[in-house]
């Protein structure tokens, strides 16, 4: 079978399926250790980290479906001798915001406005110029009188989504409740009162709740989007909405391919100082003393100007934009992730060195043991939990830090949609007078969201890993 | 105590060559010379012999890491990396490519970037410790919390955002500050204002967080349950006991970025336009001046390794069990 | 308790408001309040201020009020006229033939092998006060060979007590000529200016050989150069190679100001270039300015220089002048304002938001500020917004002698050459790019788009219909309409991509624009160029790399299509076409004709007409370039820059001069009025601080009560 489309698998792509299988990998290892499950089963009882849980999956598959690329198959010419493809490569999620992709304006529009931002000089049919605020390509198309039938039109719109999903919602709670009764075997009346009392042992209520918000927020959104823009249009006459759906992928690329990226080298590193002692102790501590002694921004800038110069050479290899733009990506997290892992490796050597000194690792030794078998076997899986951490904490800072480069001008591509690259515009606009308010405030939510989640869901994981730092 | 500290200032030399060395590699990857030359000579008019005069002017005409040329020692000594990098050690920086004294500017520039550390730090300290206690006191109540879901909130916030957020709405709204720029003396007190306190309200999520968790173990420890059982008010055992033993972590924790609070800060300093350090460095990385970069990135790295070891030092001075050998 | 901290917050409340004189927000000293001083900002603090070296826009604005060349430009006659500043005169060229003969005034370019210059200055111009001049009572130079212990204390040129002057003479004229050939100081126009003045190269190799022997001062006085004389104390004469009229421009550019032996002298003693003292940071001119702080980490500083010689406000002027109050000072001692102080602002918006306080004088527009400060009247016309108007703001507008433009590689072997199937990509994309759109996006409006290479206000363009391009617009009505895009994608499918896709493999064409830059700005541009190829059904990849990257591309001639830009040196076409004259291409030979684009036809003209005075004879070789450069299409598109500047009502005498680099001297400000503005503008506002207080004071408040039951329980 032919498909009217060609995958296309950017570097990114890959090391997110990596990370995609490793994580499934993971999971299914615990799920079969009752041990390794009960600081889950902990998380699983706080409504807090539950509700944050439902937030980071939402954002996750936004990010998942933005990560599937392919490009479209371009119509036989009469005389192409081979099937060609477009070059622009799209993405799923793409093709699921068609409309608003597409949806460009001129330039700078306003939240749900049906006028243009701006006067432009407009020539009418007899000749004459004048400078109004010309009407929208798309933003309120629908409407014949924008004035007076904007709001009765949203306010309809909206109503009537808001009714129909939340008729849903109910349809789905039950639906949920009547499972887990099955499950738990106790009766439906019983379970939806522990249910709405929030007394399951998993927090369901949280779990609905954040569940059926996301539900209708989407919901009320999407077909709304498609008739106006939601959050306006930026300079160039883009669709801010879209803009900050695309950042997600870019924001979650960071947080995640970089622990990726330096979990091996400070597991390695770290437990190979910690156990061996000594000449190899030194060395490593040498390797990230130094590292660390260096501005990371100077790091940083190198590379990337390292990597711009490797690209120049290769041109034929980074033939699109995307293509260019994702090698760029990838490469920050490479170095993000290099300054990024020794405090992990310092922990992880610090760890090792107590570990290594207890009866069972001293037994397995004394048994005759190989050193690998030992490292990989009784201390790698002791030191875990701190990895664990280490990733879930560092995720939201590295979000966060996107934005901080692409102010300082070391960060992602210009031509790649991040809410770095977002803010970064927001500050001209916020001097605009009237101000351009609604990038900065896109930008924000999405990532406020996203960031608060994952330090909630962090916290919790850390709480349930380590008793010893609860609360910090 | 003193030989220790030898000992770690000897330790330090390898770590500043590695240091060097690596700077030297990155920036050379991708500046060769005759980059730098153009940068500096500017777009206009520029010709194929001006470019190997300003190289053989700056010093750039010369091998970068071995001299294959030359005799003997020469090999290494006579080459970029050699005659640049050596008189760092003692911190004789030499000159920026535009020619002016490295040395003379960052002591200059030292002054407003510790003109805004300093306070940030201290104020934030103060306000972050007495916030803490706060909600330590009140723990386990409504404040307690709030406290934390509105430090948690803050601490989502991109640093970006409070300094856009503080200019557009102190400067630009209410009028009470100037939007940015220094001034010498008491006149800097009203640049700092803005900057100091983006810093604080930047800083106070994830300080406030940090000090509570402290205070809460240092609360949950026997002998204040005792000081409790004797009758003392809640608030004495808290100043008295918590507070004074709570500090001894979270000093120790301050001393390793005292000595970095010269480097200043690159984005808040730029945004308000601090001529402190960080915005030396941010300008000399934008205009590729490798001289700065170069003096920087060792400046940093000695001031990091004092921290360290001031770590260490501060470790000993709150608790005289510890014994540096 | 509540009630003493009530009490405590309105004093505090009365202490902010009530007893400062000046704004809370003032970022300068409260008692330069009412002096006249002259606000004004730089970005990026200036590599050099030695005039041997600066050619940058932004070094610029400092040795044009330092420096004085002996000509300079009028301040208001338009078009541009050279007039004397330090000369007595403007001085007629002499031209000589290859064996010495003189040529009457009317000879033609191929006869003439010499143009002799003769330059008579003013007698009894001093120099600003500087150390290098201080004389000891033996009349020896106090501060020369400085001891290590002498120096210890100076820090700044400031910290040297003694200060002394000199008479200008001839000698100084000739003595910077020569530093221009000095192998130390890299003078950008040096490889220019040695094809021009006669021995120039030779000198610069005697140097050379002595530069490497000696260590110190070099005194270029003991070094004769050919084509420079001096002939007593007020006369010097500098020998061009040929017919070269727009040599006189470059007579008004500080590349050609006075430099003091003496100057040289001082700065080479050992030990000032580690404090940072030296000519590139410390000029000495005759100026009307001399710069008396230097620390371009904050601010810099220029003075009104005591020792100036008299300069008079023009009488005359363009005919408007007289009504905008432009030559009610007429006839008054130059310079108005006593200090200018130039802050460091590396970020645009505090610029602005200074500027609408009072606290810079005067602001261009960022086109993120533009609808705030601009609008448009009904005819097309511009004028300010009430909000400016209310506060006496003014607005003038200027169109810059300068071109942006997006050029293609010739040397590309898809878009370039000069094949019929590359010339039609080209026309195609000319088409599609809408320059009117991106003007209005990005300049709002404040540009015109390119019909040629010349823009407005330069000898050879055309205005109007005559001016149109044929090969991108259509006539209608006497004005240019851009082609439809129908017709770019006839144009493609002729030149064998319908579609924007290969005629025989199908393939689509994607075709790359290579950059440099980053930033918001940048991005915005970007995404509006790709929707403009994408118009024609092309892809186009943007390689951005970074400033030196781009550099090589360019020079290696690897790029395919690229931004430029050029600033004009001297308001003459020749300055423009030069950079379309083929053995100035910029792959391999490192000249400015980025596009490296090369014609035969179009280079024997260009050669025909530089040295030619303008005449309608120059007019139509000009139009048969232009139209040759229509119908190659080596720029596919660009546009000229309108500037538009605005100035507080305190601000006065101000008339954009795009040439001039000297205008600060002509310029006035009333304190006065200023200082009562930026009160009345800058009233802060304490409740919002009060709210906030308020607030947490609430929010604390049951927590408290709580804690008092409790309390009271136990």
């Amino acid at each position: 079978m032919e498909f009217p489309f060609q995958w296309t698998l950017l570097w990114t792509d890959r090391m997110i399926y990596l990370l995609l299988v490793l994580v499934v990998g993971f999971g299914f290892y615990v799920s079969r250790k009752e041990h390794l499950l009960a600081p889950w089963r902990q998380i699983r009882r706080r409504p807090f980290a539950m509700s944050a849980l439902v937030l980071l999956l939402f954002y996750l598959s936004i990010g998942l479906m933005d990560s599937v690329h392919f490009r479209k198959q371009l119509p036989m010419t009469d005389t192409s001798k081979a099937l060609q493809y477009d070059p622009e490569v799209l993405s799923l999620l793409d093709v699921l915001l068609e409309g608003l992709k597409n949806n460009v304006e001129k330039t700078y529009s306003a939240p749900l406005a049906t006028h243009a931002f701006n006067k432009q000089m407009l020539e009418g049919p007899d000749g004459t110029k004048q400078r109004i605020y010309p009407r929208l390509k798309y933003g309120g198309a629908h409407l014949v009188n924008p004035e007076t039938d904007r709001w009765p039109d949203l306010l309809s719109r909206v109503g009537e989504r808001a009714v129909f999903g939340i008729g849903i919602i109910v349809l789905f709670y039950i639906w949920v409740m009547l499972v887990l009764s099955q499950k738990h075997q106790i009766p439906p009346k019983e379970m939806t009162r522990k249910m709405i009392r929030g007394e399951t042992e998993t927090a369901w209520r949280a779990i609905l709740l954040t569940a059926g918000l996301v539900f209708i927020v989407v919901g009320i959104a999407g077909p709304l989007s498609t008739k106006y823009h939601l959050f306006g249009t930026d300079k160039v006459g883009q669709d801010v909405l879209y803009l900050a759906l695309k950042g997600v992928r870019t924001g979650l690329v960071i947080g995640t391919l970089t622990t990726l990226v330096m979990l091996p080298f400070a597991i390695f590193l770290g437990i190979s100082a910690g156990y061996f002692r000594g000449k190899i102790d030194d060395a490593i501590q040498y390797l990230y003393t130094t590292l660390s002694s260096i501005p990371g921004v100077l790091l940083i800038a190198a590379a990337v100007l390292i990597l711009q110069v490797y690209m120049d050479k290769n041109a034929d290899a980074f033939a699109s934009i995307t293509e260019r733009a994702d090698i760029r990506l990838l490469f920050l997290c490479l170095i993000l992730g290099v300054t990024s892992w020794i405090g992990l490796c310092r922990m992880l050597r610090g760890e090792t060195l107590k570990l290594r000194e207890m009866e069972y690792v001293q037994a397995a030794k004394a048994l005759g043991v190989g050193n690998q078998r030992i490292m990989t076997h009784y201390i790698l899986p002791n030191v875990m939990h701190l990895v664990l951490i280490a990733v879930v904490l560092d995720f939201s800072g590295l979000v966060l830090a996107e934005a901080i480069l692409s102010y300082v001008g070391v960060g992602v591509d210009p031509a790649m949609i991040s809410w770095g690259n977002m803010i970064n515009s927001a500050r001209l606009e916020l001097a605009r007078e009237p101000v351009v308010w609604w990038s900065l405030t896109a930008a924000f939510i999405f990532m406020f969201v996203l960031v608060l989640a994952a330090n909630v869901f962090s916290d919790a994981v850390r709480d349930a890993f380590d008793p010893r730092l609860r609360g910090r | 105590m003193i030989t220790y500290i030898i000992r770690r200032v000897l330790y330090a030399i390898p770590i500043l060559v590695g240091v060097n060395l690596l700077t030297f590699i990155l920036f050379f990857v991708v500046n060769t010379p005759d980059d730098m030359a153009r940068l500096h000579l500017g777009m206009k008019r520029v010709t194929p012999e001006a470019i190997e005069k300003w190289k053989a002017d700056h010093g750039y005409d010369i091998p970068v890491a071995w001299n294959a040329s030359a005799e003997g020692i020469q090999k290494i000594s006579e080459t970029i990396f050699f005659k640049k990098s050596v008189r760092l050690f003692v911190f004789d920086f030499g000159f920026a490519d535009d020619g002016r004294n490295i040395g003379a500017d960052i002591r200059e520039r030292m002054w407003p970037s510790l003109a805004i550390a300093m306070p940030s730090l201290i104020v934030g300290l103060l306000v972050n410790i007495t916030v803490a206690m706060l909600i330590a006191f009140f723990r386990a109540s409504y404040i307690d919390t709030w406290g934390i879901i509105v430090a948690v909130g803050m601490m989502s916030i991109s640093s970006l955002f409070y300094i856009i957020g503080g200019q557009f709405l102190l400067s630009k709204m209410f009028r009470l500050v100037p939007i940015s720029g220094y001034d010498e003396g008491i006149n800097a007190v009203k640049f700092l204002v803005l900057p100091v306190l983006v810093a604080l309200v930047g800083g106070i999520g994830s300080g406030t967080r940090w000090y509570r968790s402290i205070f809460l173990e240092e609360i949950g420890k026997d002998y204040v349950r005792t000081a409790r059982a004797k009758g003392l008010a809640e608030l004495t055992v808290l100043f008295r006991h918590v507070l004074r033993n709570a500090l001894v972590p979270i000093l120790t924790g301050v001393v390793v970025v005292i000595p970095l609070l010269f480097m200043g800060s690159l984005v808040t300093e730029s945004f308000f336009s601090i001529p402190g350090l960080g915005s030396y460095t941010i300008d000399a990385i934008n205009s590729q001046d490798f001289g700065i970069v170069r003096a920087m990135v060792f400046l940093g790295s000695v001031l990091y390794i004092v921290g360290l070891i001031l770590t260490d030092i501060s470790y000993t001075w709150v608790d005289p069990r510890v014994r540096l050998r | 308790m509540n009630r003493s901290f009530a009490r405590l917050g309105l004093i505090l409340v009365f202490i902010l408001t009530a007893c400062t004189s000046t704004p809370l927000n003032n970022p300068y000293p409260a008692e330069e309040q009412e002096k006249n001083v002259l606000y004004s900002s730089f970005s990026a603090r200036p590599k050099h201020l030695d005039p041997a070296q600066s050619y940058s826009s932004n070094e610029i604005v400092f040795t044009g009020q330092i420096y004085e060349p002996p000509f300079q430009y009028h301040y208001l006659k338009r078009p541009y006229q050279l007039v004397p500043l330090t000369a007595e005169e403007m001085p007629h060229p002499i031209y000589l033939n290859a064996v010495g003969e003189v040529l009457g005034e009317a000879s033609s370019s191929e006869e003439v092998a010499w143009s002799i210059y003769e330059i008579q200055i003013k007698p009894g111009i001093q120099y600003q006060p500087h150390p290098a001049f201080a004389k000891a009572g033996s009349g020896e130079p106090l501060y020369l060979n400085l001891a290590t212990e002498a120096l210890e204390g100076i820090q700044k040129l400031g910290d040297f007590e003694e200060t002394g002057s000199r008479e200008l003479t001839a000698e100084d004229y000739v003595y910077q000529i020569k530093r221009l050939a000095h192998p130390k100081i890299h003078s950008p126009i040096f490889g220019f200016m040695s094809e021009y003045i006669a021995g120039l190269k030779e000198l610069s190799q005697t140097l050379q050989s002595v530069v490497s022997k000696e260590q110190g001062f070099l005194d270029l006085r003991d070094y004769p150069l050919e084509g420079v004389e001096v002939l007593d104390r007020y006369r010097y004469r500098i020998k061009v190679k040929g017919k070269y009229p727009q040599f006189l421009y470059w007579l008004a550019m500080p590349f050609f100001a006075p430099i003091p032996y003496e100057a040289d002298q001082f700065y080479a003693q050992p030990g000032l270039v580690e404090k940072n003292i030296t000519l590139d940071w410390y000029p000495v001119g005759t100026g009307p300015y001399m710069l008396t702080i230097n620390n371009p980490n904050r601010q810099m500083v220029l003075e009104k220089n005591p020792n100036f010689h008299r300069e008079t406000y023009p009488r005359e002027g363009a005919p408007e002048d007289e009504m905008a109050g432009l030559l009610a000072d007429a006839g008054k001692p130059l310079p108005f304002i006593e200090k200018v102080v130039f802050s460091l602002e590396k970020e645009g918006i505090p610029i602005w938001n200074k500027f609408l306080q009072g606290y810079y004088d005067s602001s261009g527009i960022s086109s993120d500020s533009f609808d705030q400060a601009v609008r448009m009247t009904g005819n097309g016309d511009t004028a300010l917004t009430d909000e400016m108007a209310e506060k006496g703001i003014r607005l003038l507008t200027s169109t810059a002698a300068s071109t942006y433009y997006i050029a293609f590689n010739m040397l590309d072997s898809v878009v370039g050459g000069q094949s019929e199937s590359a010339r039609k990509i080209r026309q195609a994309i000319a088409i599609a790019i809408d320059q009117e759109e991106a003007i209005g996006i990005f300049q709002n409006g404040r540009g015109i788009a390119m019909q040629g290479p010349l823009p407005p206000g330069i000898f050879g363009y055309l205005e109007g219909e005559a001016g149109i391009n044929p090969y991108v617009y259509d006539n209608v009505n006497g004005r240019p309409k851009r082609k439809p895009i129908a017709e770019a994608r006839r144009l493609l499918t002729e030149a064998g991509y319908p579609n924007g896709r290969d005629a025989e493999t199908g393939k689509p064409l994607i075709l790359h624009f290579d950059a440099t830059g980053s930033g918001p700005e940048v991005k915005a541009r970007f995404d509006w160029i790709r929707k403009q190829f994408d118009k024609i059904q092309v892809q186009l990849v943007i390689r951005n790399t970074d400033y030196n990257r781009f550099q090589d591309k360019m020079l290696k001639g690897t790029a395919q299509m690229f931004q430029w830009g050029w600033n004009a040196d001297y308001p003459d076409p020749e300055n423009f076409f030069f950079l379309l004259y083929g053995p100035n291409a910029k792959a391999g030979k490192n000249g400015e004709n980025a596009a490296n684009y090369a014609n035969d036809r179009f280079d024997a003209l260009f050669e025909q007409m530089k040295n030619m005075e303008n005449s309608p004879e120059r007019q139509a070789i000009i139009n048969e370039m232009v139209d040759l450069f229509r119908h190659d299409v080596p720029w596919a598109s660009g546009f000229h820059p309108k500037q538009f500047g605005l100035y507080h009502v305190w601000y006065g005498n101000i008339k954009p001069n795009l040439m001039a680099n000297n205008t600060l001297k002509y310029a006035k400000v009333d304190p006065v009025l200023r200082t009562q503005k930026r009160q009345e503008w800058n009233k802060p506002r304490v409740w919002p601080l009060l709210v906030i207080a308020g607030l947490i004071f609430a929010g604390t408040l049951p927590a408290v009560l709580t804690y008092r039951k409790k309390e009271r329980e136990t």
